[in-house]
């Protein structure tokens, strides 16, 4: 192959490589203007919940199970051995209470637990709705996010791109597995407004229900009012772009089982860079004509027998 | 020259290069390799009724922190990868009209279309809910945002390219010689006479077809990097970049003429003739240029993002990825930058391998090995079920690889004769 040959193929892969290189740029800039053009959630339904409150009496749980359905557990919700081992929520538990041991022992040499309940976020822009392939996985309006088994197909990249690791699957239902998380008790409660089953069985209050912005507003005026008692940060406030489940915390967020989340949403450099991609299919056309041109420029030469010739004496003069 | 004189004289020219005319080979299909190959294929296959009768956790190790495993890192992501010689040597052989290279279009074109097709099997296998596989396709479902979907379309519209690239081959191989069963007899003529006009029809409008594959396949090369772009608190910053959908292009164009090598000299060892060392050395010049503007831009990316220093962690995760760029990209490339090695038969062969190995390698290491979720209670490695579907369709593309160039032509005249005397003989 001849240097001009070389130069032209490395045009077309300068080309391909170039159209995705220029989409990378634009995703990068783009993402504070995509960001501020996402909704406000300031009216979406969230649940604030306070740590410092829970007693980790598995009420909501139980109540979640109720309510959705789900297989009865072994052990009874009354059993609080199941809180020595730390848990994720599967598929047949939309929502677990995890115990932890943040602190040193206090005065009297005692362990001070906190208790955690983990579900379903709720986010404000939520990877697994961006990365659903048939749209499976939906944000209503009131906030919520629901999942519709009659579209999706399995492929589970709602897993992989949930970053609180929260959908599970039900890996051993062969016929008609379905993708199962937390569903903010969307059809019987909260689209009509009203609390979430957790949020009504807890006997502490722990859990609020109400908009972002009024849980917000709570949060903030609990900790002004009680500053010894938590830290001054809400945790889904800003993480991950905001989620509409926040929590309050006495200690470290990080000692009490929450990852450290940057704000910028997930989803943001993906949509960006699709959206560039394909906005008019423009990049693929452009390639598409470029290789067009290409193609009918390059008419096939007819000494190019020749070269080969000279090539393999050039080779077998290097081998002399 | 205007543009449609040229169309008219280089109705590009796939089928009709009668210096480089190809056969089909037709020697006996079953040799003890072969039979090896079955009973890997009914191994796989039996793993993967398992799967459909009893569900993905009777068969596989996935968890609800893994929902992505072998099957989606090799069968899904690295088989397309290995379908890049497809589209590379098309590029070359009919964008640039490089003629020498005809001879080599088919066989990778067979590669593309079978590696292709049994993505869309694996996929098939991995899905939870199989049945609605044809879901994207239907406007109703279409959800622009996700990558998932870009790459599911691809796929389908690339494959479609990828049959109808193919249908010249099929009727090459029977104008002429329609010899219907039976009461069709009578029809023979007539199917003649249609296949005729049909194949002057493809013949027109192949070259849209030709330019439409190379575009699809850059897309969905890319795009299958920009799958792991929604999880960047997961991924190893080793991988995780938002330069992935250009990494995953180049390193899949990289790898095309390589795979074109292996796949060229193993079908040379396994029908015993002597493979066209003087057309794949030539090809294999162009892979160091190639797999050096990788090298250049992924190394780049981890000085530009600070990421270098994770290899000095020595964890898994690190030596996997030294695995892979040094074995899979920095050794390969500087043995191709001899002269001597890619005239040598084992050097091209053992330095393309690499190179093909180095991919699936980095596949795996992107969707499995450099995957970490957060709160993961147990580590994956695949379970047995796994490996052996996985084995299995790779043994099932080769037998359909070999009853293909045992039936449709496919390699060139020459090397059919040499093939078929090494049979007889
Ligand atoms: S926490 Fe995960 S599953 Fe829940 S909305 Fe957010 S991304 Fe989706
Ligand atoms: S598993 Fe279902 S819900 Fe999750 S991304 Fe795939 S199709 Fe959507
Ligand atoms: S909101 Fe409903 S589904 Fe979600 S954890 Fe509470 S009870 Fe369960």
């Amino acid at each position: 192959m001849d240097s001009v040959d070389r130069r032209k193929f490395l045009g077309l892969v300068g080309n391909a490589g170039a159209v995705t290189l220029a989409s990378g740029l634009i995703a990068d800039r783009a993402d504070a203007s995509e960001s501020s053009k996402r909704e406000d959630n300031a009216h979406s339904f969230g649940c604030l919940v306070d740590t410092t409150q829970c007693v980790g009496c598995r009420s909501c749980e139980e109540a979640c199970n109720m309510v959705n359905e789900l297989p009865k557990p072994e052990t009874s919700f009354n059993d609080m051995t199941v809180l020595d081992e730390m848990r994720r929520p599967d598929a047949s538990a939309y929502t677990v209470v995890n115990r932890y041991y943040p602190n040193p022992p206090n005065v009297h040499n005692e362990l001070e637990p906190v208790f955690v309940k983990v579900q379903c976020m709720h986010c404000n822009d939520p990877a697994c709705v961006s990365a659903c392939i048939v749209g499976a996985m939906e944000k209503t309006k009131e906030g919520p996010i629901i999942y519709d088994p009659a579209k999706c197909i399995g492929c589970r990249y709602c897993m992989v791109a949930c970053p609180f690791q929260i959908p599970a699957y039900e890996y051993h239902n062969s016929l008609t597995p379905e993708v199962r998380k937390c569903n903010f008790c969307f059809e019987k409660y909260t689209s009509t407004g009203e609390w979430p089953a957790c949020a009504r069985a807890c006997p502490r209050e722990a859990i609020v229900f109400g908009t972002r912005e009024e849980l917000l507003v709570l949060a903030r005026k609990r900790i002004r009012k009680h500053p010894g008692r938590y830290v001054n940060k809400i945790f889904g406030e800003n993480e991950i772009g905001g989620t509409s489940w926040m929590y309050l915390a006495s200690t470290d967020f990080a000692k009490i089982g929450f990852e450290d989340m940057r704000c910028e949403p997930v989803p943001v450099l993906s949509e960006t860079l699709q959206h560039s991609v394909f906005k008019y299919f423009l990049p693929p056309l452009a390639l598409y004509a470029v290789l067009a041109v290409a193609m009918f420029l390059n008419k096939p030469t007819p000494d190019e027998e020749d070269e080969t010739e000279s090539q393999d004496a050039e080779v077998k003069n290097v081998h002399k | 020259m205007s543009i449609s004189s040229t169309i008219s004289e280089h109705p590009v020219d796939v089928h009709n290069n009668h210096e480089e005319e190809a056969v089909e080979v037709g020697v006996p299909f079953f040799t003890r390799g072969v039979w090896v190959l079955v009973a890997l294929a009914l191994i796989g296959f039996g793993f993967a009724m398992y799967r459909f009768l009893f569900g993905l956790g009777a068969v596989t190790n996935l968890t609800d922190q893994r929902g992505w495993g072998l099957w989606i890192g090799i069968d899904v992501a690295t088989g397309v990868a290995l379908a890049a010689g497809g589209f590379t040597t098309a590029a070359l052989a009919h964008i640039f009209h490089r003629h020498r290279y005809h001879v080599i279009t088919r066989p990778a074109l067979l590669t593309a279309l079978l590696g292709y097709t049994f993505v869309a099997i694996g996929l098939l296998v991995d899905l939870g809910r199989y049945y609605f596989i044809w879901h994207p396709i239907l406007p109703y479902y279409w959800q622009g945002n996700s990558v998932l979907f870009e790459v599911g379309i691809c796929v389908v519209f690339y494959l479609t390219v990828l049959y109808v690239e193919f249908l010249p081959i099929v009727f090459e191989r029977f104008i002429g010689r329609v010899n219907l069963p039976g009461a069709f007899a009578k029809m023979n003529a007539f199917a003649d006479w249609a296949l005729r006009k049909l194949s002057g029809a493809v013949d027109k409008v192949l070259w849209i077809f030709i330019i439409l594959g190379v575009v699809l396949s850059c897309l969905h090369q890319s795009s299958l990097g920009s799958l792991m772009l929604i999880a960047p608190t997961k991924l190893n910053p080793l991988w995780y970049s938002s330069l992935l959908p250009l990494l995953f292009l180049l390193s899949a164009i990289a790898t095309g003429f390589p795979m074109v090598v292996v796949e060229s000299m193993v079908a040379a060892r396994s029908f015993k003739f002597k493979p066209e060392m003087h057309i794949l050395s030539n090809l294999a010049r162009m892979t160091p240029v190639l797999l050096g503007i990788y090298l250049v831009i992924k190394v780049g990316d981890l000085i530009y993002r600070n990421a270098l220093v994770h290899v000095l962690k020595f964890d898994m995760a690190a030596w996997s990825f030294l695995g892979e760029m040094f074995i899979g990209v920095i050794i390969p490339f500087a043995l191709l930058c001899s002269k001597s090695v890619r005239k040598s038969h084992t050097g091209l062969f053992w330095a393309s391998f690499m190179i093909v190995f180095g991919v699936a390698w980095n596949r795996a290491n992107v969707f499995i090995v450099g995957f970490t979720p957060p709160f993961e209670t147990e580590t994956y490695f695949p379970a047995i079920g796994e490996f052996a579907v996985t084995i299995g369709l790779i043994s099932t593309l080769i037998l359909c690889y070999r009853f293909a160039v045992n039936n449709f032509p496919v390699f060139p005249r020459e090397i059919v004769e040499e093939a078929r005397a090494a049979v007889s003989k």
